[in-house]
């Protein structure tokens, strides 16, 4: 197991105060579903948008540590959010089409980073939506404005927006919560496979999604990191009383 | 007193306050149709394609109106010009990048202000500023300057408040897949908000084709015999022909005068039909 981005000593407060981390320190393992779970407000949202810097666009007041990924502390002023964004991809938990055709949201990001050639865009365009098992139902009406899918589709449309920048890193801030159970499992199935070529960090909707599909699980409260290992293990034999009153349905 | 009595009593003044409200917005509307109706009837039989067409005769007492017709085209094109890409920009800007401190706060209440600042005053400014001090004269050049002065924090408010009512979401998803603050508005944002621009774009240039005071110095002129050639020109112009020809001379035809406020009239409220089509089919149309 190689670790893909490695947190040290993240500490963050919101001005607002809602949310908050404190002293976090924890790995994300390449090539594998890395699951960030826990009761909501316990940070793990906070911890996914710093990955790829999203949190400026937010109101931190406070902000320390480390997040070291590809040798460099991406917290670094200097850091180019662009290019990172470009290689931590992010899914977010309410689908969000842009208000753009399929095609249009797919290429977006491709379209920004100033790819002009039509083939390229195809190309891209069918081996992302191939990727987010969307292309045969929708190859037919990549014109259509992307509303008009469903939400489980709108869902996998956003992943496939993600995977055509060819991202290291996905994000995924419980992408299912909005979703059907049928829709759910495409979605999971998808990461599984996906996790052969890219790193998932994974906040999932609830306990039972964590279980499914973690290799590597960490359980944070309060802004705490409680407890992090192998999945399996955390899910089955967890060493903190917090953890196991959590899996087990005891509160949260 | 019993319940029933009493709810019978609730009731009866329900129905009475609502039927006085009823009355009330439909006093509302009886100026304003009254207004129309009237100059229509009076000012139709003025109406023909001579009247449209032709210079003014006789001392304007008869013939056309078409130097104060293409006055106020010229004007409003003149305004749009300056004030669109202006006021568009300043929208943006207070939209999508000014943070919210001191110096954001001062400007839009400044903006704010811009608004409530009597036409005369915008008019004595041009003159100060526009005719005399930059020398541009009385000239629709001037003339445009002043107006796009006035209809600036009509069309900067519209944008901002037009791209603050696109949801937040857009930006964050645009934002997390390597989009620029830039890219994000243009691509995404302003197309979005585009409807709501366009319609305060309409409603500033409205009032400005409709404004007297502010031209009155800066680029009106009481008679030409033909018609301007260049910006450096004066021009006549609908609003202020009306006033001329309504008080100062002597033996004018009703009718023409009847014809020449239909004629605004018409250009005005047909600026505003615009508006209203253009935000109804964009509504119809969004899909968030």
């Amino acid at each position: 197991m190689q670790s893909k981005i490695s947190v040290q000593n993240l500490s963050l407060t919101y001005s607002d105060g809602v949310e908050s981390l404190h002293e976090i320190n924890v790995e994300v393992i390449a090539n594998a579903v890395n699951v960030f779970f826990g009761p909501a407000g316990g940070g793990k949202s906070s911890l996914l948008r710093a990955f790829n810097r999203l949190n400026d666009l937010a109101d931190v007041r406070h902000l320390s540590g480390e997040i070291w990924f590809n040798g460099k502390n991406i917290l670094e002023p200097d850091t180019d959010v662009i290019e990172l964004r470009r290689k931590i991809g992010m899914v977010f938990s309410r689908p969000v089409p842009l208000p753009l055709t399929l095609w249009e949201n797919v290429a977006y990001g491709l379209l920004l980073m100033g790819e002009k050639r039509k083939n390229r865009l195809d190309e891209a365009v069918e081996k992302a939506l191939r990727l987010a098992a969307l292309w045969d139902e929708v190859k037919d009406r990549l014109n259509d404005p992307a509303s008009a899918i469903s939400g489980g589709q709108q869902q996998r449309l956003c992943l496939a927006r993600v995977l055509a920048l060819e991202p290291e890193v996905i994000l995924l801030d419980e992408p299912t919560s909005a979703l059907d159970p049928v829709s759910t499992a495409k979605i999971e199935y998808s990461l599984l496979e996906l996790k052969e070529q890219y790193t998932i960090v994974l906040v999932p909707h609830n306990v039972q999604q964590a279980a499914r599909v973690a290799d590597y699980a960490a359980f944070f409260l309060q802004g705490r990191l409680v407890e992090y290992g192998i999945g399996k293990q955390l899910f089955v034999s967890p060493k903190v009383k917090e953890t196991e009153d959590y899996v087990t349905g005891r509160f949260g | 007193m019993n319940l029933p009595e009493y709810s019978r009593k609730m009731r009866q003044v329900e129905v009475l306050g609502i039927n006085l409200l009823r009355l009330i917005t439909l006093l509302t509307a009886v100026p304003v149709i009254g207004i129309i109706v009237f100059i229509l009837i009076r000012g139709l039989p003025a109406i023909s394609w001579e009247f449209l067409t032709q210079m003014p005769r006789d001392g304007m007492r008869a013939g056309g109106i078409l130097p104060a017709i293409i006055g106020t085209v010229y004007l409003t094109l003149g305004t749009a010009i300056f004030s669109v890409p202006l006021g568009v920009a300043a929208g943006i800007y207070l939209a999508e990048y000014a943070s919210d401190n001191a110096t954001t706060r001062l400007i839009r209440i400044a903006i704010i202000n811009l608004a409530g600042i009597p036409s005369v005053v915008y008019g004595l400014f041009g003159l100060g500023l526009f005719v005399l001090f930059l020398r541009l004269g009385t000239s629709i050049l001037a003339a445009s300057l002043t107006l796009s002065i006035m209809t600036l924090p009509v069309i900067i408010s519209t944008t901002e408040e037009a791209l603050r009512s696109v949801p937040n979401a857009f930006r964050v998803v645009s934002t997390s897949l390597g989009g620029t603050r830039w890219q994000t508005t243009w691509r995404i944002t302003l197309p979005q908000a585009m409807p709501g621009v366009i319609t305060g774009i309409i409603l500033g240039l409205e009032r400005a084709a409709g404004e007297t005071a502010p031209i009155l110095f800066t680029g009106a002129a009481f008679f030409l015999p033909r018609l301007p050639a260049s910006p450096m020109d004066a021009t006549m112009a609908l609003p202020y022909h009306i006033f001329v020809i309504s008080t100062s001379v002597p033996g004018m035809p009703l009718q023409i005068q009847y014809g020449t406020v239909l004629v605004l009239l018409v250009f005005v409220l047909g600026m505003n039909l615009l508006a209203t089509l253009i935000r109804n089919r964009a509504r119809a149309r969004r899909q968030w």
